[in-house]
């Protein structure tokens, strides 16, 4: 009796459903189904849907939440002043019960009350099951007589059953939106119970970062600091580097795939250009870090230059191919959307061809093109694997790109790989660092998206 | 005219003609420098990880010795319990007589990978007959000695390679003897992670993915579809529908380690979903990949004409039975193209699932959604890290087999896309 096969009970029931639906409809038909409103089919339909689709919403809500039921539940029978606990040792104690209950050993003061739990919990859990299946059984068992009743010759089932499809296609396209709601709650939540404990302006405008909090009272030198400016100067001038190498690159190569090049070559290179887009990020970084780092390093000492195993340059550099093929594709779509008609006038007034790229086609497509480099700076600054792998963990605040920085992405993957306790600075941080970079991409997507909708408009 | 502007001229043309050249150059060299970064990528890649489908095994005799083992061959747990690395140690002693010293015979030993015991065991268990006699096997041998193998030629110094002068000689005499060899790494394939680089295998990895992926587009492809059928179709043109096409346009662009953070704090702390489990990590990718596949889909049911759509309509089918009779399998293969395009970006993206904990050391090879795991690319990530030099081409080799992977996906859709094209 668990979840898994009261799903696939669920499954059965539901074909059982269709056909009962079916088999009633032509039951109701008196003998020819032309004194049906519907489609045989759509009175099955209807029936599994009535069977079953109350039951498995049940059991989706069930599966999400019994688990916290329990523990509420639980809690609420812990002796009082066991209850009174701060959330963070609750937190330890259920899962020690927890692990009791799946037969671990546990170690401890109370091992005969967390037993005494577990045993509770295992109880518990039974309960909850055993509900459930009774409560789904009874919905399938309402629907059916629901059903029962329902189905007649004159039953419109088509509009009932079009209906629910339609009420599903709209259940798909909210968990978009959902989405959306679930990040911005997510990091706003844990973002606010960091900056009670963190004050926002010593988060934006502090110049030091050093995250690591001190575990006992009396330890020198982990104060933690959560000035976060740091971390943007770094996050910033590694998409610098990577701009200042995609954008030309980007906007050369498109130029001449839209203006130059015959259609074959065009048809060759493009996809090829592609390619740097599809190659996992995780490669880059272990490129970034292995082949790249290393090689600037030793080409800086050759030509005296003190150049940090991590440097920026190195990261940057490797984002910044990464990056080309989104800025030539869209500035490739931008150009080519270019009329006509102003690149004949050009010519017509005897300008070469390069003179009329740089004179008339770029200035018209400006806009779209800086809608493109707006969503690759966005693009950029969201990047976490090649400066998790090539970029450096200490924050400094420098504008040398030789040196080791670290960005915004770096700081969210160390902070929360590994152990995380919810209640303390270093692993809320993350969730601050995360509500910036989702704001300022945010931010930029909305502008760039808005620029180069604009200006498909202006040429439409 | 005089002959002076006429000169002036033909100068200023002359200058206007090259600086065409030169700009058409610029954007040959444009080109040309990403194509080189791209090539210089797949060969260092590809010369560094071709040697990790290779891995150097030791030959030896090895006398099972009958009082070794226990009288009940059936017994699993005493034969589990067999000194298998003894009876090694005593076939290397046999091989090397002249090795007398504690030391040396510790340094013997560590020509043998501590993995050696396991595959003898599983040699014996496989032909229990073999007990009582001498056999011959391929035993893995340790990484330091596989790294010195691949690369002594083009190292000069073997003490570099950490290992002893004594122990170059043993391998310089094993290789005479034809008992040292580089055999194809099965290792690699058929086994979980592991301290060891000559142990580790991208099995684990692979099924966490696969695992991972199986989530994704169980969610994924009826969750997008049913939203671009609905945003295409059925929506009305309100401020409501306008909101939701913003927010599946931003989302697309939201950087992917953002979801990792809603994964870790819905999925994980809210719903208790297990840590570093592939239906976490599917759950969290579905999240990711769903605005490409309703952009995608989208744009193919866009595409397809609305006399289509007017036939159905006029011989008098519903609205509903327009769309899935007739729109939709139309836009089908398109929608599978765009489906495992964004399957092939699910299998490359790493960054949320660092979040979501699939980062841990994971030996065994998951067998449930909900056993921890970790996938290729964080594997990839992990090994990345390690300081042994074997790791470093098991590393590449690992890329080799992701890039193979989006190779085999990409060339699908491509294919897909050719076949059932539509010129409408």
């Amino acid at each position: 009796m668990n979840t898994t096969n009261l799903f696939f009970l669920l499954c059965l029931l539901g074909v059982l459903g269709f056909l009962f639906g079916r088999h009633r409809a032509y039951a109701t038909s008196h003998g020819s189904i032309k004194n049906l409103n519907s489609l045989p089919s759509h009175y099955g339909m209807y029936a599994m849907t009535l069977t079953v689709i109350p039951a498995l919403v049940l059991l989706a809500c069930w599966a999400m939440l019994s688990s916290q039921a329990i523990e509420k539940v639980l809690i609420l029978e812990l002796p009082p002043e066991m209850q009174a606990l701060p959330r963070a040792e609750l937190g330890l104690l259920i899962n020690d019960v927890r692990n009791a209950a799946l037969g671990q050993s546990i170690a401890g003061d109370d091992v005969q009350l967390i037993r005494q739990l577990g045993k509770r919990y295992l109880e518990l859990e039974r309960d909850s099951t055993r509900m459930l299946w009774l409560l789904c059984l009874a919905l399938c068992a309402g629907g059916v007589a629901w059903a029962w009743h329902h189905i007649q010759a004159r039953h419109p089932a088509r509009t009932r059953v079009e209906r629910i499809v339609v009420l599903a296609l709209i259940t798909c396209s909210l968990i978009a939106v959902l989405t959306t709601i679930g990040i911005v709650l997510s990091v706003i939540f844990e973002s606010i119970l960091f900056f009670k404990q963190i004050p926002l302006t010593q988060f934006l405008f502090g110049l030091e970062w050093s995250p690591q909090m001190a575990i006992r009272a009396d330890q020198v030198g982990s104060s933690g600091a959560f000035g976060a400016v740091p971390l943007f100067a770094g996050t910033l001038l590694i998409s610098g580097i990577a701009m200042v190498v995609a954008v030309p690159i980007g906007l050369m190569s498109s130029i001449y795939m839209a203006e130059y090049a015959s259609r074959r070559v065009r048809s060759i290179l493009k996809p090829v250009l592609e390619i740097l887009a599809g190659i996992p990020t995780v490669v880059y970084g272990f490129f970034a870090a292995l082949t790249v780092a290393p090689l600037i390093r030793d080409f800086g000492h050759a030509l005296g230059l003190q150049v940090a195993s991590e440097s920026a340059l190195a990261a940057g550099l490797v984002m910044g191919i990464m990056i080309i093929p989104f800025v030539s594709s869209i500035s490739d779509d931008v150009i080519s959307a270019v009329p006509r008609a102003m690149r004949e006038g050009s010519y017509g007034l005897g300008a070469t061809q390069s003179e009329t790229i740089r004179l008339v086609i770029i200035p018209a497509a400006l806009p779209g093109i800086v809608g493109g480099v707006l969503l690759a700076i966005s693009r950029a600054i969201g990047e976490t694997m090649i400066v998790v792998m090539a970029a450096g963990l200490s924050a400094n605040l420098t504008a040398n790109p030789l040196e080791a920085v670290t960005t915004v992405t770096v700081q969210i993957v160390t902070l929360l790989v590994g152990d995380q306790e919810f209640d303390s600075p270093k692993t809320l941080a993350a969730f601050a660092l995360g509500l910036v970079l989702f704001l300022v991409t945010l931010l930029l997507n909305i502008i760039a998206l808005h620029v180069v909708r604009r200006y498909r408009e202006q040429y439409e | 005219m005089d002959n002076r502007t006429i000169d002036l001229m033909q100068k200023r043309l002359r200058r206007r003609y090259a600086r065409e050249t030169r700009f058409q150059w610029y954007g040959r060299i444009s080109i040309a420098i990403a194509l080189i970064f791209l090539m210089f990528l797949f060969v260092n890649i590809f010369s560094k990880g071709y040697s990790a489908f290779q891995q150097s095994a030791i030959m030896l005799t090895v006398n099972l010795d009958e009082s070794e083992f226990p009288q009940d061959r059936k017994d699993p747990g005493a034969m589990m319990a067999v000194d298998y690395g003894g009876l090694i140690k005593q076939s290397l002693y046999r091989q090397f007589p002249e090795v007398t010293e504690r030391k040396d015979k510790r340094a013997l030993f560590q020509l043998i990978s501590p993995g050696a015991v396991y595959a003898l065991r599983d040699q014996v268990a496989a032909n229990p007959d073999s007990i009582g006699n001498s056999i011959d096997v391929w035993l893995p041998a340790n990484d330091d000695v596989d790294m010195y193998i691949k690369h002594v030629a083009d190292q000069a110094d073997a003490t570099a390679m950490r290992l002893s002068e004594q122990q170059v000689v043993w391998i310089e005499k094993l290789r005479t003897d034809q008992r040292l060899e580089k055999k194809f790494n099965r290792i690699f394939f058929t086994s979980g992670d592991s301290r060891e680089p000559e142990l580790a295998g991208i099995r684990g990895a692979l099924t966490g993915s696969f695992l991972t992926l199986v989530v994704t587009l169980l969610l994924s492809f009826p969750i997008g579809v049913g939203a671009a059928i609905y945003l295409e179709e059925f929506a009305p043109k309100n401020r409501w529908t306008d909101l939701v096409e913003v927010n599946v346009n931003n989302l697309a662009a939201v950087p992917s380690i953002i979801f990792g953070l809603l994964g870790l704090a819905v999925f994980i702390n809210f719903f208790g979903v297990p840590r570093s489990a592939p239906l976490v990590g599917g759950l969290v990718l579905t999240l990711m990949t769903l605005p490409t596949i309703i952009i995608s889909s989208r744009a193919v049911i866009k595409a397809v004409p609305p006399s289509i759509r007017e036939a159905a309509l006029g011989v008098g089918a519903s609205h509903v039975q327009t769309v899935f009779s007739h729109v939709v399998p139309l836009a089908l293969p398109g929608m599978l193209t765009g489906t495992i395009i964004g399957m092939g970006r699910a299998l490359g993206e790493t960054a949320p699932l660092l979040m979501i904990g699939m980062v841990a050391f994971v030996v065994d090879v998951p067998t449930s959604f909900t056993d921890s795991s970790t996938a290729l690319p964080v594997q990839i990530y992990l090994w990345a890290d390690s300081p042994e030099r074997g790791f470093e081409e098991r590393t590449s080799a690992a890329i080799m087999v992701l890039l193979g992977f989006l190779v085999v996906m990409n060339a699908a859709a491509v294919y897909l896309r050719k076949r059932f094209e539509h010129k409408w």
